[in-house]
């Protein structure tokens, strides 16, 4: 009998290292960054409702942190990643239903997704900024 | 008897018809998921520097309540899909691979329950 052979080693599919860096393909990786981002995200909403509900003092704790300087970074990098990430999800609707896949459609969508995204947050801080001035 | 070998009648039999489960419920919390993240970012941006007795009186409110619910339900459910895919891309070892899918599944259950008991017991004032 033929002794059996452990399976040689042989290259998988090529990966991300192989390919020079395309703004769809960073995009997509920002993608799913960003939805694991909010993953994690999500313990802070789940933080402020739990706080609300418990009462003065648990919301004086979330308060106390959603108003310091960290808070605010953390607080600020997660609406960015949460609108980046919606914004990205009705990128990929456009792309699930067969339109923008053209060289320059597709160049332009992500493009206008990560302006987009950066634009709504700093939009959205700076109203923010404004209802805490009145 | 039959001669056909396993895999050539699983063939036959085409495919289970369940492959695209995922694919079509991650979209359709994601169509869920734009209305409601608007509504949710607007509401959380109203509700700074207000009062307390404020804010928990506009989170308990019916019509606000009910957006919420539907806001963390859609949310936990399509963070759980994502990261499942995450876990199955990345993660080729099985007992890791099942550990974390039970941790994944856990996780988005606690932080959806937690959202959900929080806003019903702010609308119910208990």
């Amino acid at each position: 009998m033929a002794e059996t052979k452990a399976p040689a080693q042989r290259p998988l599919s090529p990966h991300l290292q192989i390919y020079r860096p395309m703004l769809t393909m960073m995009m997509s990786i920002v993608h799913r960054i960003t939805g694991a981002a909010l993953y994690f995200g999500t313990i802070i909403l789940a933080w402020w409702l739990l706080a609300a509900a418990a009462g003065q003092n648990a919301y004086g704790v979330f308060e106390g942190f959603a108003t310091s300087w960290f808070g605010r970074i953390v607080l600020f990098g997660y609406t960015w990643a949460l609108l980046h990430h919606m914004l990205g999800g009705i990128r990929h609707f456009i792309w699930d239903l067969g339109y923008g896949f053209g060289p320059e459609e597709r160049e332009w969508l992500v493009l206008a997704n990560l302006v987009g995204s950066i634009t709504l947050t700093v939009l959205l801080w700076l109203f923010f900024a404004m209802l805490g001035m009145r | 008897m039959t001669m056909r070998t396993p895999l050539s009648r699983v063939r036959g039999f085409g495919s289970a018809r369940s492959g695209t489960d995922h694919f079509w419920r991650q979209r359709l919390t994601a169509i869920a998921n734009v209305p409601l993240t608007l509504g949710g970012v607007i509401l959380m941006i109203s509700l700074t520097g207000r009062t307390f007795p404020g804010v928990r009186q506009i989170l308990g409110s019916p019509l606000i309540a009910v957006l919420m619910l539907l806001f963390v339900l859609s949310i936990t459910f399509h963070m759980k899909i994502g990261m499942q895919v995450i876990i199955e891309d990345y993660v080729h070892e099985e007992k890791q691979k099942l550990t974390l899918l039970v941790l994944n599944t856990f996780y988005a259950v606690a932080i959806g329950l937690a959202c959900a008991y929080a806003i019903l017991k702010l609308s119910f004032g208990v």
